[in-house]
């Protein structure tokens, strides 16, 4: 480890229009070592290395590499200065093949011309090096997320990246996956003369991998620590601000009949894919199913065929023993059901609307908020007071516009205006993404009061942890097919990992319908 | 039909598609660079134009086609400030410019008409034929006595393929179309890309534009290219973003024009007569090519644009 650092950032301020996103925050990272930068959504992390990587530029402080002061004003400059920065979205171009992605940008050995066979041939040399496999000529856009990632890492390396930023890497991994990149870092710093900056807001990934850490909290830089020299609970106080629970206390389930069955169900996605493949599920009365899954394996189209946002192409959904398979979500009114879409800001909310008007888009048709066709403001007005206290929205009125909430208060919204009709079944899709902690356990507090007033609750979600804390039990969705149904207590990570990453389960056969009784649980 | 009328249709074919094969491989370069093209026409019509009035003043028709590609890239540069840089909507801007070229070179010509009392008749390409190939039986008279531009048309097609798939600045063009972010934060310079694209694209539809001017005629008239801009832009769509594809798009809406011209000129009459229909208005053959233009977008079924196509871009905003 040298004396002088590989990178020291001092005093960096960015600001955008109307929020400060990084405060004079400090970090140095030194030759060698694997540096975490942890924090919550919005806590100014993607910002700080936008401007490291040039994207932005600071509004104050400077950067030193290996203690010369340096100005980095685009991305091409910190390539050029060995900076590599792997994005938390990819940053490929789907329709171009791995070599193409990669020598992107890059003058050609050949002046103008491309020379695919040299790159290709140096691409196998580091992927060979680091356990890195792909294959150059596959088109990025039929690849796995996973594989996906190995190509950006490879993209970095090629450009001869020596420091390189990993924004968010395990967001889309299964945690066999996530060893994997874990293993391919600590090649990548194994010679000291390299360095990685790991962004995360996972705690157990920062211990797991980090030499140390720099925490940010609210565009500040509250502490940077050794990581062995840390915990767990320490981390998440600076995270946070305060002291965080890690499990939450829940009474045990009182499952009643089936409330949402599936049966055989066939969704394509918006390409025209089969997304959902002869998936059957039940949901009971006062349960919580979670299905865990990597992004992207039908979870989508599952929830907006449930809600009736998309027809299914075959199979039946039956909602108390009704056949809603081809019911639209206007029908499924009747049917006292709830969706928390996966994106709040497009499909939850119109965010344009006061919030008043967003608390009664599901309703506006009905007495007390219109009568014969006129909107009833009084009534709309009060409705919506009462909502915003009862879930504690924090907004300055009900005649707001829902633009204007920070993440976490839109999902209040959303909460509030679904969970007060007191639904029947909750079909819920990643609640709590992109929520700081404090929102996240908001929304897994309303999701167990709702099991305990009797709901039915399909949660759908990416985190692991959460899918732990909150299911009664868990089924695991790989490429539109169920992998099994299990029991929180009787699965480990790893176990669902596998489950997650394509591996059915034998001991857990998925319950069929025709077996099920309601007088003891469907499973063995 | 005889085998001369064959020739005939097919030579007019080539003939007619030249225009539209300027201004679509011209405009692929944009579209694949994510910029959204529908002021072709508008380009196309300023190309006339110039093409003409430079041919006219100066007695050369070569110097007419470069002046036409020097204003479509005028133009061009308008739009590219506009779009690229100002990031002000594609589409609308374009209509913008359909208009007022539309305008101004109807007034240009005008005036031009009212300072020269003696006929506006400006001296044009003259037929190269290419020696020993055009002797071949058939092939030789469809494809090889043509005017010179016509040729250069058909030169750009393989060159828009070289250089979109075998070289890096194809590369980069076809990235930024799908990913602007993605090939910015490899030092991809997109507005670089995107401007450069937007004034090739102008000046090679002013140039398609003057081979209508010029080339098949010698002169200029209002709103000559009566939608020609438009249906090359819709070659681009039909040929699935690729010059070849593209090249076979505007062929066949030139054969659709050089089939219109010969029922205009009568060679469907003995067919109408049998089905007792005495005379047939000369708008309904006029329509045809339109007619195809249509019927082909029709079938072509979904079509995959750039992914970035009449997305501004900005680095700050992501």
């Amino acid at each position: 480890m040298g004396e002088t650092p590989f990178l020291r950032m001092e005093e960096i301020t960015k600001t955008f229009p109307g929020v400060v996103a990084n405060d004079r925050v400090n970090l140095e990272v030194r030759h060698g070592e694997i540096h975490a930068l942890l924090g919550e959504n919005g806590a100014g992390k993607s910002t700080l290395m936008n401007v490291l990587y040039g994207l932005y530029q600071p509004n104050g402080g400077r950067i030193l590499l290996e203690g010369r002061p340096v100005t980095i004003h685009s991305p091409e400059d910190a390539i050029h200065r060995g900076i590599g920065m792997v994005h938390q979205h990819f940053m490929l171009v789907p329709p171009l093949s791995v070599t193409e992605n990669v020598i992107l940008g890059l003058p050609g050995a050949r002046g103008i011309l491309l020379d695919r066979d040299q790159a290709r041939q140096r691409i196998q040399e580091i992927s060979h090096s680091y356990g890195l496999e792909v294959d150059p000529d596959a088109p990025v856009g039929a690849l796995s997320v996973g594989v996906q990632q190995r190509v950006e890492i490879i993209k970095a390396l090629y450009r001869g990246a020596r420091l390189l930023i990993l924004d968010e890497p395990t967001a889309v991994l299964t945690p066999q996956e996530i060893q994997g990149l874990f293993a391919v870092m600590r090649r990548l710093v194994a010679d000291g003369d390299n360095a990685i900056i790991f962004i995360s807001h996972k705690l157990d990934e920062v211990m797991a991998i980090s030499d140390r850490v720099t925490v940010l909290r609210n565009g500040k830089d509250v502490a940077t620590l050794l990581t062995r020299e840390t915990n767990k609970a320490e981390l998440a106080r600076l995270m946070v601000g305060r002291e965080v629970l890690f499990r939450i206390e829940k009474p045990p389930a009182q499952p009643g009949p089936v409330v949402l069955e599936i049966q055989d169900l066939v969704v394509r996605d918006d390409r025209d894919v089969p997304a959902v493949r002869r998936l059957s599920l039940q949901v009971r009365q006062g349960e919580i199913l979670g299905l865990a899954g990597v992004d992207g394996n039908g979870q989508r189209e599952l929830a907006e065929a449930i809600a009736g946002l998309r027809i299914p192409e075959a199979g039946r959904i039956r909602i108390h023993g009704q056949d809603v398979t081809r019911l639209d979500a206007g029908d499924l009114l009747r049917f006292n059901l709830a969706y928390i879409p996966e994106d709040r800001q497009r499909e939850g909310l119109v965010l344009e609307f006061k919030l008043s008007e967003n608390f009664i888009a599901k309703s506006f048709r009905r007495p007390p908020f219109s009568v014969r066709g006129f909107l009833r403001h009084p009534a709309i007005l009060d409705f919506a007071r009462r909502l915003i206290r009862r879930f504690d929205v924090r907004a300055p009125g009900p005649e707001v516009e829902a633009r204007k909430l920070s993440g976490g208060n839109q999902q209040k919204v959303v909460l509030a205006r679904e969970l007060s009709r007191e639904p029947d079944l909750i079909i819920s899709a990643q609640a709590t993404r992109g929520l700081d902690v404090g929102a996240a356990e908001f929304v897994e507090q309303q999701m167990l009061a709702q099991r305990a007033r009797g709901a039915a609750v399909l949660y759908i979600s990416n985190e692991l942890e959460e899918i732990f804390n909150l299911s009664d039990r868990i089924a695991v969705i790989h490429r539109g097919e169920i992998m099994g149904v299990v029991r929180p207590d009787q699965v480990t990570p790893e176990e669902l990992g596998l489950m997650m990453a394509g591996i059915r389960r034998q001991d857990a056969p998925e319950p069929r319908p025709e077996t099920a009784e309601p007088s003891k649980e469907a499973l063995p | 039909m005889d085998m001369d009328a064959v020739i005939g249709l097919l030579h007019a074919t080539i003939r007619l598609s030249t225009p539209l094969l300027f201004a679509a491989i011209g405009g692929l370069y944009n579209e694949r660079a994510g910029v959204i093209n529908i002021a072709l026409e508008g380009k196309m019509l300023l190309g006339a134009l110039v093409g003409f009035m430079v041919a006219f003043s100066s007695g050369n028709p070569w110097l007419g086609v470069l002046a036409a590609a020097a204003s479509g890239a005028l133009v061009a540069l308008l739009f590219a400030y506009v779009t690229v840089t100002l990031g002000a909507d594609q589409i609308v801007t374009a209509v913008a410019i359909n208009l007022m070229m539309l305008g101004f070179t109807g007034v240009v010509f005008r005036l031009m008409k009212a300072a020269n009392s003696g006929s506006l008749s400006a001296p044009t390409f003259q037929e190269w034929p290419v020696p020993g190939l055009d002797q071949i039986p058939l092939l030789g008279p469809v494809l090889f006595r043509h005017l010179p531009l016509v040729y250069l048309a058909f030169l750009l097609v393989p060159l828009a393929h070289f250089i979109f798939y075998r070289t890096t600045w194809g590369l980069s063009i076809r990235a930024v179309g799908e990913h602007p972010r993605a090939a910015d934060t490899l030092g991809v310079k997109v507005r670089t890309v995107r401007y450069l694209t937007v004034l090739w694209g102008g000046a090679m539809a002013a140039v398609g534009g003057a081979v209508l001017s010029i080339g098949h005629n010698s002169t200029f008239i209002e709103n000559m290219t009566a939608g020609r801009g438009f249906i090359a832009f819709s070659a681009i769509v039909f040929g699935k973003w690729t010059p070849l594809g593209t090249m076979l798009a505007s062929l066949l809406f030139g054969f659709a024009d050089a089939l219109q011209l010969r029922i205009q000129a009568g060679i469907l009459e003995p067919f109408f007569r049998s089905l007792g229909i005495q005379e047939v208005a000369y708008q309904i053959p006029v329509m045809l090519p339109y007619v195809v233009t249509l019927v082909a977008l029709f079938f072509i079924g979904k079509s995959h644009w750039p992914a970035a196509a009449a997305i501004h871009y900005d680095r700050e905003e992501g």
